[in-house]
């Protein structure tokens, strides 16, 4: 009995070491696109009735300066544009909650502060009459004390539809020349 | 007690052979290191296309990319690069796609996948991005040889 006590022992400390050092697996199947991914697809883009794609371009660069964004980089012959903006990401429920259940420790894995990244492409439709406008946002969020708390696409409709809403203003007034 | 002694030793001698079987080459010579051989990488992470048009390709790659949640960070149109990352769990994801001609009629796609401090060496991660770019451009990828 003893014997097979000390094989257990053994055996369990193997899988131990073996599990300090041993190798995280990369997950298989993370390129092939999710079930939403065509409820995205409409969320993101919209299509706009110009075949000028730089009036287009220079539009979003607006837009996104309009709504506070830096612009990180861009490749107009491509028609994309990257902008990345800091915000604050204080949840004041989020904070009462944390402190009530956890006090001071619990209160500065609290989020306080992101990043949104936006990446917009422009592209021809496929009958090459109108112009297909998608954009993506993702946000990185970090605790009190500097660590990543999360990472996330936005799903919100809201955020979308404000940018498609500022973007549509934008391209009315660059063809009004305001 | 010498018992104890004894299998603690023992012990101790195999949990430092287990760390130096698996354990880390300096991390100089591993910014070179290649685990699988350089034609069979190629072969699974290229394909060709029967197209020329360039720019229509990248906006395709793009938008492949956007519906795979990455998020954009780069561009080229001259070097015909595209790199967007994304974020799995706790590791990012990151990936270069790159289009460049291939003779007179044929376009040449090759990504690179990265998974946290890994490169992905698996044919069938890289065989799914493929199939989205497929449908997303109606034409077939081709294998090259």
């Amino acid at each position: 009995m003893k014997r097979i006590v000390d094989f257990l022992k053994r055996i369990s400390l193997i899988c131990f070491c073996l599990g300090l050092v041993g190798c995280v697996s990369i997950p298989t199947g993370f390129l092939k696109p999710n079930e939403g991914y065509l409820q995205n697809r409409e969320l993101q883009m919209r299509q706009y009735d110009t075949t000028d794609q730089g009036k287009i371009m220079t539009s979003v660069a607006g837009v996104l300066q309009d709504l506070g964004f830096t612009l990180d980089a861009s490749e107009t012959d491509v028609g994309f544009v990257a902008a990345s903006k800091k915000a604050d990401a204080t949840n004041a429920g989020q904070v009462f909650f944390m402190a009530l259940l956890g006090g001071r420790r619990a209160v500065e894995q609290c989020d306080s502060a992101q990043v949104v990244k936006v990446s917009v492409i422009t592209k021809p439709s496929l009958d090459s009459k109108k112009t297909v406008v998608r954009v993506t946002f993702q946000r990185i969020v970090w605790n009190k004390i500097n660590q990543i708390n999360r990472v996330e696409t936005l799903a919100d409709p809201m955020i979308y539809q404000k940018f498609y809403d500022s973007l549509s203003k934008s391209i009315f007034l660059e063809a009004q020349k305001i | 007690m010498k018992t104890h002694v004894r299998y603690l030793c023992v012990m101790l001698i195999f949990v430092f052979m287990v760390a130096a079987l698996s354990g880390c080459a300096t991390p100089s010579i591993r910014a070179l290191e290649m685990n699988e051989s350089q034609v069979k990488l190629r072969s699974m992470q290229t394909r060709a296309f029967d197209t020329t048009d360039k720019k229509l390709m990248m906006q395709t790659v793009i938008s492949t990319m956007q519906d795979l949640d990455f998020v954009i960070d780069k561009a080229d149109f001259t070097l015909g690069s595209v790199t967007g990352s994304k974020f799995l769990g706790q590791a990012v994801v990151t990936m270069t796609v790159t289009v460049r001609s291939r003779g007179e009629k044929q376009l040449l796609v090759r990504i690179n996948a990265q998974y946290g401090v890994k490169s992905v060496e698996d044919p069938v991660t890289y065989q799914d991005f493929f199939t989205s770019l497929e449908k997303a451009m109606f034409l077939t990828a081709q294998q090259v040889d």
